[in-house]
């Protein structure tokens, strides 16, 4: 490995990163995405679905790795964006005076860093609307179907229990965390318009990002050859439109019809 | 030659009398402009007036004017080579621009491409990155085996003769919004990954000449795609795909 | 001095071997301490520079574009001959030679041309070796086509970029020995004079085109790989940087300058726009396979197309006149440039030109009936019953375009015209100069040390070129025969040492250049430089151009010394010496094409028959065609300059002919 050096060094490798952070992201929303559609389940059986869900995803071992994986892939991705960005523009440090890029690419493939940055700003709302709250903030709890009985994680409901700091207490016994209602923060968040249109903005960013980033880091690895690359094109374009739309329909739909 | 008629246009051109001092666009009417001239015998009209008027005629870089050599550049209305695709600044015609149209004429712009004086830049970082590996390490001895004895499948053939046939011209990094010169890099590189005799240097030769691309200044890939674009000999995306392969195999192995 | 060609003894086909077993050589060790300059980078410069390279020799290249890989070479479309047979079409080195021979009208030397058929194949071994991708069958084995003038198919290619091809993969042989530090690649730098000591050319003096700086270079042999002059008639096929310079200063300096007026006129360019025009485009030869020439038969159908009011597919077929078919029924269209191109001039002349422009000149190119052929070939093999003659056209179309896609498309962009629908407009046009500096059999100039390869020279082609054969014998020259005969020079030189900068030969070329430079530049005249070679370029193309008597070529002398009078009276260099100065570099060359088109002239009046590429109207036969005049002309005309072209002093190297005999071209 001598040229381990220029490895860290190389704008190729550079590349590489990008798209393999990229493409595990793209997996990524692809789960998310299924966790999210449990929403447009309705009444009790869905709110239960979901916490229940919910508490797979925080408390899974395995899943806790791979959302380790997750928020590094953030993170590098975002680094070495910032990174790449910045040699981007050594490149170049005197510009046109007249130039009319968008007759040879499309824009958002000249525009990652902003979108990058959009996305960066959204994420960063997200978790703190929904993860932070789940995780460390006040959050009703779920509550058996009648209304009267809390939950414990795994989904037993508990007669006669009831909700101390956190935790289901009967007859003074801690019988360990109570299952929190992710669901109903969910559906009060999306009531304030405001919120519904920032989601919607940050899927839109996504969408325009993917529509060039899942084609790209096909193409940073060699893949995107032959038969394949036009393939990988409409797939990608399939994809950049598709998943971003299921996922801000949500947020639409809970504000309107809760 | 079809019906040809005159026109008059303004051109901003860059002036910028050295490498040192600091440009500026200058303004000049051209009156009676052939629609038949190409672009460049355009420049030399405008070029004839200034000398006849006493003033310093615009520097440009041509040569074959055929559209072959790869010398001409010029950043013109906001593209290399102007408008159109697949052409060449010499190849261009008046009869591509409107009477009473504006024309802004500017040099190729990279860190790598310094401007040597108006609208010349210098592009000898191109040659630096062939030096490190743009070549098939062969004496000249006469005797080298025959040249029949290695029969070359013609997909690879007319692949590789397709990426061979860039021009070295620098409207990839010109296009591109990070100057970038991966689509000259990686023309070279497939074409000699396409055929036998390349094979043997082949993992030295995509790392020494990416790595070299990078030393010049050249910025890193953002796949925008502009460079297939705006290339005047269309050499396409998938050697650019060609050479990351290239360059993943060989870092992984070397 | 008399000329010493210094071809081997022996037989034909053993000279070479014998040759280069006899000569001396330079050990490894010894060619570590010898420097040699190479003037030019294209096929011949290029592939000379990266072999002594190799051999060990240090090298110094030079070349005024800004990389080697520009040198015009890389404009060369169709071809690379080679005596491969690889079609078995019963091809061999003796026919390559002969046909060589006979195509260059039989002006050429023997010995150099049954060399270069000898090495041709070592070419194409070094090309595939070195990544060149030619086109290849299916069976991934090399491809072949033909060319005018012969009856085999032994030209290599690679689509219509073949030069493109040869001279990247000169290039990246350059390139590797750039990279060891065997050769100094100097780009941007002009030679504008060579260096003798002692007699021996010993050094250059150039100019660095970026700064401006008049520097020395020392070196123990100089090559020059400058290629030809055919921009002495301002419009032609070579780059707009083409020149005679190097080759010029050479002349000056002691070198013979040999047969100045053998030019070659491509029969098939796309014809003068306008008075802006700047360079004449070519399409290649090939195009002749397919395409068929004609002029409309009535001169009032001639006016009519000329005046836009009939169009070209209008005209019947009766009233048209293929005259290449009707004067050469057994070759047709594709018969050698040379006489191809007199034929459209013929016509033109005569009033049957079907441009609008000045001077009328232009003829048809027309594809329709192979369009139709094809289409109709397609269907058949397609299964298609009873096409329509809109599918067949259509079919016939695609063929085409797969053939000649590239060119139809270059020819529309210049033209705007679509060659499918309407018939392409070509003349002939300026394209190769056969002549060049004299050489001997081991490319020696007449000084000593100083040698000449490719398009600069003028060994191989006689008085005609052959399609295809300006590749093969540029890459012949720097690959297989330059890097061996310099040996044979530079043997004496293995204790000789550096050759100092500061001796007062260099300071005497340096200054003789610099002053001339200030002379140009302080001149304060009214006309641009472009005015004065464009004047040159009229009278050339006028009087000493396709067609050449007594009474032109002697107005012609007198009207190129006076206008080369009027240049140094009259001529306006903005900027300064010591900067770029792209004016000021054109103004030397055209000082230099004002000398040499005198010379061009005289040599064109002092030949007194017709041959190849030189058409004197005195001398033709009653069908027009070109009158040799064997007995008188059998000789190579090397000029040896004296202070003036018009002293220039004629020595004459004869021809001897002892493998084959003289005959009168025929392709009838």
């Amino acid at each position: 490995m001598s040229e381990a050096k220029g490895l860290i060094k190389s704008h190729t490798v550079k590349k590489y990163w990008m798209a393999a952070t990229g493409l595990f992201l793209c997996i990524f929303l692809i789960g998310h995405l299924a966790g999210n559609l449990q929403l447009f389940m309705d009444g009790y059986e869905g709110r239960l679905q979901f916490n229940e869900y919910a508490v797979f995803m925080t408390t899974n071992p395995a899943v806790k790795l791979l959302s380790y994986l997750t928020y590094f892939s953030i993170l590098f991705h975002a680094v070495d964006g910032l990174v790449i960005t910045i040699n981007n523009r050594k490149a170049r440090p005197q510009g046109y005076a007249y130039s009319k890029p968008g007759e040879n690419s499309i824009w958002s493939s000249r525009n990652m860093g902003i979108l990058g940055t959009v996305i960066l700003a959204y994420i960063i709302v997200h978790m703190q609307n929904f993860w932070y709250i789940y995780k460390f903030g006040t959050t009703p709890f779920m509550m058996s179907e009648d209304g009267s009985s809390p939950l414990l994680k795994d989904g037993t409901v508990v007669k006669g229990g009831s909700i101390e700091n956190g935790d289901v207490v009967m007859a003074g016994e801690n019988l360990g965390p109570a299952m929190r209602d992710l669901y109903e923060i969910v559906i009060q968040g999306f009531q304030e318009p405001l919120l519904v249109a920032f989601y919607v903005l940050g899927m839109i960013a996504i969408a325009f990002h993917l529509m060039h980033g899942f084609q790209s880091g096909f193409q940073s690895f060699g893949l995107k050859s032959g038969k394949y690359g036009k393939l990988i094109d409409k797939v990608g374009l399939a994809y950049a439109i598709i998943v971003p739309l299921l996922f801000a329909v949500i947020p639409v739909y809970l504000f309107m019809i809760k | 030659m079809s019906a040809s008629n005159n026109i008059n246009i303004t051109l901003k051109v860059w002036r910028q009398k050295n490498a040192q001092s600091k440009g500026q666009l200058e303004s000049y009417d051209l009156k009676n402009v052939s629609t038949d001239s190409s672009f460049l015998e355009m420049l030399d009209q405008l070029n004839e007036e200034l000398i006849n008027e006493g003033k310093s005629p615009v520097t440009f870089d041509h040569d074959c004017r055929e559209g072959i050599c790869g010398a001409c550049s010029l950043y013109i209305n906001g593209r290399p080579h102007g408008p159109g695709n697949r052409v060449t600044t010499c190849q261009l015609h008046m009869r591509s621009f409107k009477d009473g149209e504006t024309i802004y004429v500017e040099p190729w712009r990279a860190a790598a491409f310094p401007v040597i004086k108006d609208l010349m830049t210098d592009r000898s970082s191109f040659d630096r990155i062939q030096h490190a590996g743009g070549y098939v390490s062969v004496n000249t001895s006469g005797n080298t085996q025959d040249a029949n004895a290695l029969p070359i499948e013609k997909e690879n053939a007319d692949k590789a003769f397709d990426a061979a046939t860039c021009i070295g011209c620098g409207a990839c990094v010109a296009a591109c919004k990070n100057a970038s010169a991966s689509l000259f890099v990686a023309a070279k590189v497939s074409q000699y990954a396409l055929l036998p005799q390349g094979q043997v240097e082949a993992k030295d030769r995509v790392l020494n000449m990416v790595k070299q691309a990078q030393k010049e200044g050249f910025g890193p890939c953002s796949n925008t795609g502009a460079c297939e674009v705006e290339c005047p000999k269309g050499i396409s995306l998938e050697n650019i795909a060609r050479m990351n392969r290239e360059y993943l195999a060989a870092s992984l192995s070397k | 001095m008399s000329l010493d060609s210094k071809i081997p003894e022996g037989p034909l086909k053993d000279k070479w071997t014998n040759h280069k077993n006899n000569i001396r050589l330079v050990n490894p060790a010894n060619k570590r301490n010898i420097d040699i300059i190479v003037v030019g980078t294209g096929l011949a410069g290029g592939s000379a520079a990266a072999t002594l390279a190799e051999l060990g020799y240090n090298v110094k290249a030079f070349c005024y574009q800004d990389s080697p890989r520009r040198a015009h070479s890389i404009a060369a479309q169709g071809g690379i001959n080679a005596a491969k047979n690889y079609q078995g079409d019963g091809d061999s080195t003796y026919r390559l030679f002969y046909d060589t021979i006979k195509g260059g009208d039989y002006r050429s030397r023997e010995a150099n041309v049954y060399r270069l058929a000898e090495v041709s194949a070592n070419i194409i071994d070094q090309c595939v070796a070195q990544g060149v991708p030619f086109a290849r069958d299916y069976g991934g084995l090399l491809d072949n086509r033909s060319f005018g003038g012969v009856l085999v198919s032994r030209t290599f290619y690679a689509k219509g970029q073949t030069g493109q091809q040869l001279l990247l993969g000169a290039y990246s042989a350059m390139n590797r020995q750039i990279a060891k530090g065997k050769i100094q690649m100097y780009n941007r730098h002009e030679m504008l004079d060579v260096v003798l000591v002692d007699g021996k050319a010993r050094g250059i003096i150039a100019r660095n085109l970026v700064t401006g700086e008049i520097e020395r270079h020392s070196a123990h042999a100089v090559v020059l790989g400058s290629g030809g002059y055919g921009n002495v008639f301002f419009l032609s096929t070579n780059a707009m940087g083409s020149n005679v310079t190097a080759s010029w200063k050479a002349h000056k300096k002691g070198a013979y300058f040999a047969n100045p007026c053998y030019t070659q006129i491509h029969p098939t360019c796309i014809p003068v726009h306008g008075t802006q025009q700047s360079k004449l485009t070519l399409m290649s030869e090939s195009l002749r396979n397919d395409g068929r020439i004609w002029v409309p038969k009535k001169l009032e159908d001639a006016q009519a197309v000329r005046e836009g009011k009939l169009k070209p597919v209008d005209i019947k077929e009766e009233d048209r006149d293929y005259y290449l078919e009707r004067r050469y029924p057994s070759f047709g269209n594709l018969v050698p440039r040379d006489v191809a191109s007199r034929a459209a001039k013929e016509r033109c002349d005569a009033g049957f030109g079907v441009v609008n422009n000045d001077t009328k000149e232009g003829v048809f190119l027309d594809f329709s009936s192979a369009i139709l052929r094809y289409g109709k070939e397609e269907a058949n093999v397609k299964g298609i019953e009873n096409p329509s003659d809109e599918k067949i056209k259509e079919l016939g179309k695609k063929v085409i375009e797969n053939k000649y896609g590239n060119l139809f498309e270059m020819y529309q962009q210049i033209t705007d015209e679509n060659p499918y629908e309407t018939p392409m407009k070509i003349y002939p046009a300026v394209h190769y100069t056969m002549g060049g500096i004299w050489v001997d059999y081991n490319l020696m100039t007449t000084v000593p040390g100083l040698y000449a390869t490719g398009e600069c020279n003028f060994s191989d082609h006689g008085a005609n070129r052959l399609g295809a054969s300006a590749l093969m014998q540029g890459l012949a020259d720097g690959y297989f025969v330059l890097p061996y005969t310099i040996g044979d020079y530079l043997a004496d030189d293995i204790r000789t040492g550096p050759i100092p900068t500061d001796s007062k030969e260099f300071e005497e070329a340096e200054n003789k250049v610099t002053d001339e430079l200030n002379k140009l530049i302080n001149n304060n005249g009214s006309k641009s430089v472009d005015y004065f070679h464009k004047k040159l370029g009229l009278i050339m193309w006028n009087k000493v151009g396709m067609a050449r008597n007594e009474k032109g070529l002697k107005e012609a002398i007198q009207e190129i010394a006076e206008l080369r009078e009027e240049f140094y009276k009259d001529v306006r260099v903005p900027g300064e010496l010591n900067e770029l100065n792209q004016e000021l570099e054109k103004a030397g060359r055209v000082a230099d094409f004002l000398e040499l088109g005198e010379l061009f002239a005289r040599d064109a009046l002092e030949r007194e028959e017709s041959c190849g590429g030189h058409f004197r109207e005195e001398f033709q036969t009653e069908e027009g065609e070109a009158l040799r005049k064997d007995d008188s002309y059998t000789y190579v005309a090397a000029w040896e300059y004296t202070g003036k072209p018009s002293e220039a002093v004629l020595h004459k190297e004869d021809l001897k002919f002892e493998n084959v005999e003289l005959k009168t071209r025929s392709y009838k």
